[in-house]
């Protein structure tokens, strides 16, 4: 198939970038979108242009690096589906897709489609992990008793890949669904709750610090989520936070 | 302090301050309804209550301070959210993933408040600074004006909208248990919004022509 690109080219940081049209001859439809622009960017290097930037690594859906804004969509149009796994079977021959990188102040572009996401990273410092120390007389998590419906609301929490589609499609560029997720993770478990009111207040306050704007509850990310994670964690957060104000 | 200062806590006091202004919407509707049914007397009687009970009266001074705090409070994070996302989307796509009301607070919200000014220098500051000889005349007159008519049925419509998404998220925003209550909220949240809607408009609507 045949299909118009437009893409967001900047070549740094600091440098002004701009949509660029391309024309791309050859796409199969099953192709990944990521496989797509590979095949762009081969044909770009053979004619000595600059090749297009665009974080990737597993290309299996679990890693959390791929991104891209898509027609007006964080990881294009398929629901709880990352960029790597949206297929060109979904386009049809002679369409126009746009291309651009997530966008938020906290998630400065480094070049063309790549976006610094190291703010998540500082988030997660901040407080998304437990205590524990493992030298000696550990204990068998299995020993502790928790109830079915807390690990499995746990777990899903745990499946947040931190890609940041949440962050790019709120109109607010609000990190709240990230950090609900891994306050969340940890608040329903026993392990967690030891340290839960610091973690809850800790990471919304690098949260803050880093940018990010504040939740008005539109539920654009949850739909956007590929992974699915629930606004349920947003409303816990919420609760840990203010529940942390009181201890 | 620190706590205040936080994304959370401006967004709890939010949705505290928009409940408690349910909370007069509910009990202004009531009185309004009066107009229709018992009729005049009733209004004239829960005017006369509203006018000279002592609770009532230290309440209007909160309750105004409730309407300037979540009218600041909604124009600062509007301005601030935006201030978040400085170079904007070419081909930006939002309706696939979340409601016009959610994403029009702010505007819903702006409309209600002239409203709300046209209406305090159409009713509330006559009713304070002069002697009404009859409130029911006062108020049923000022439907007789076809763009008034107008523009209170269009506010309360904004106001319905702005209530179906500022209801739940109240209650978001406060942490509420959302796998056991999220649908009853939500489904509470739109009734009430459309009865305040539905309610107020039918009154100015029903003047007009009566």
């Amino acid at each position: 198939m045949k299909l118009n690109l437009k893409i967001w080219r900047q070549a740094g940081p600091n440098a002004k970038g701009q949509m660029v049209d391309y024309k791309i001859d050859g796409v199969e439809s099953d192709m990944s979108f990521l496989e797509m622009l590979d095949l762009l960017n081969e044909k770009l290097i053979s004619k000595g242009d600059e090749p297009i930037a665009f974080d990737h690594d597993c290309r299996e859906g679990i890693c959390g690096m791929c991104s891209l804004y898509i027609n007006g969509e964080a990881h294009g149009p398929d629901k709880l589906t990352t960029t790597c796994q949206l297929h060109m079977r979904r386009f049809n021959d002679g369409d126009t897709i746009t291309i651009e990188p997530w966008r938020a102040n906290a998630f400065p572009v480094i070049k063309d489609l790549i976006v610094d996401r190291s703010a998540l990273d500082r988030i997660q410092q901040a407080g998304g992990y437990i205590s524990v120390n493992t030298s000696g007389r550990t204990v068998d998590a299995n020993n502790i008793p928790i109830p079915k419906k807390n690990a499995d609301m746990a777990f899903d929490a745990a499946t947040c890949i931190g890609c940041g589609a949440c962050v790019a499609t709120c109109k607010n560029a609000s990190a709240m669904l990230f950090v609900s997720a891994k306050v969340a993770q940890f608040a329903l478990l026993p392990q967690g709750r030891v340290e839960a009111a610091k973690r809850v207040q800790d990471m919304i306050a690098v949260m803050d610090a880093e940018g990010f704007g504040s939740c008005t509850n539109t539920g654009a990310c949850e739909v956007e989520c590929p992974k699915g994670i629930s606004l349920t964690n947003i409303a816990i957060l919420n609760k840990e936070f203010l529940l942390a104000q009181v201890k | 302090m620190t706590f205040l200062k936080t994304s959370v806590a401006k967004k709890v006091a939010m949705a505290l301050s928009g409940l408690f202004l349910v909370l007069f919407i509910l009990v202004h509707l009531a009185i309004n309804l009066t107009l229709i049914y018992p009729g005049k007397e009733a209004f004239d009687a829960a005017v006369e209550f509203m006018g000279t009970n002592p609770l009532i009266q230290i309440m209007q001074p909160v309750l105004a301070l409730g309407f300037i705090f979540h009218i600041s409070m909604g124009i600062y994070l509007e301005w601030n959210n935006r201030s978040k996302r400085s170079v904007k989307y070419v081909n930006n796509n939002p309706k696939v993933a979340s409601s016009w009301a959610s994403r029009n607070m702010i505007w819903t919200g702006l409309f209600v408040l002239l409203f709300l000014i046209i209406h305090l220098l159409n009713y509330f500051v006559p009713f304070k600074t002069q002697e009404v000889s009859d409130h029911y005349v006062l108020v049923t007159g000022l439907f007789k004006s076809p763009v008034y008519t107008l523009i209170y049925v269009l506010a309360f419509i904004s106001l319905g909208i702005h209530l179906s998404h500022g209801f739940q998220s109240a209650f978001q925003s406060l942490g509420t248990p959302r796998q056991k209550c999220h649908k009853f909220i939500v489904y509470s949240g739109n009734l009430f919004a459309f009865l305040v809607a539905l309610g107020f408009s039918a009154i100015a609507i029903y003047f007009y022509f009566n």
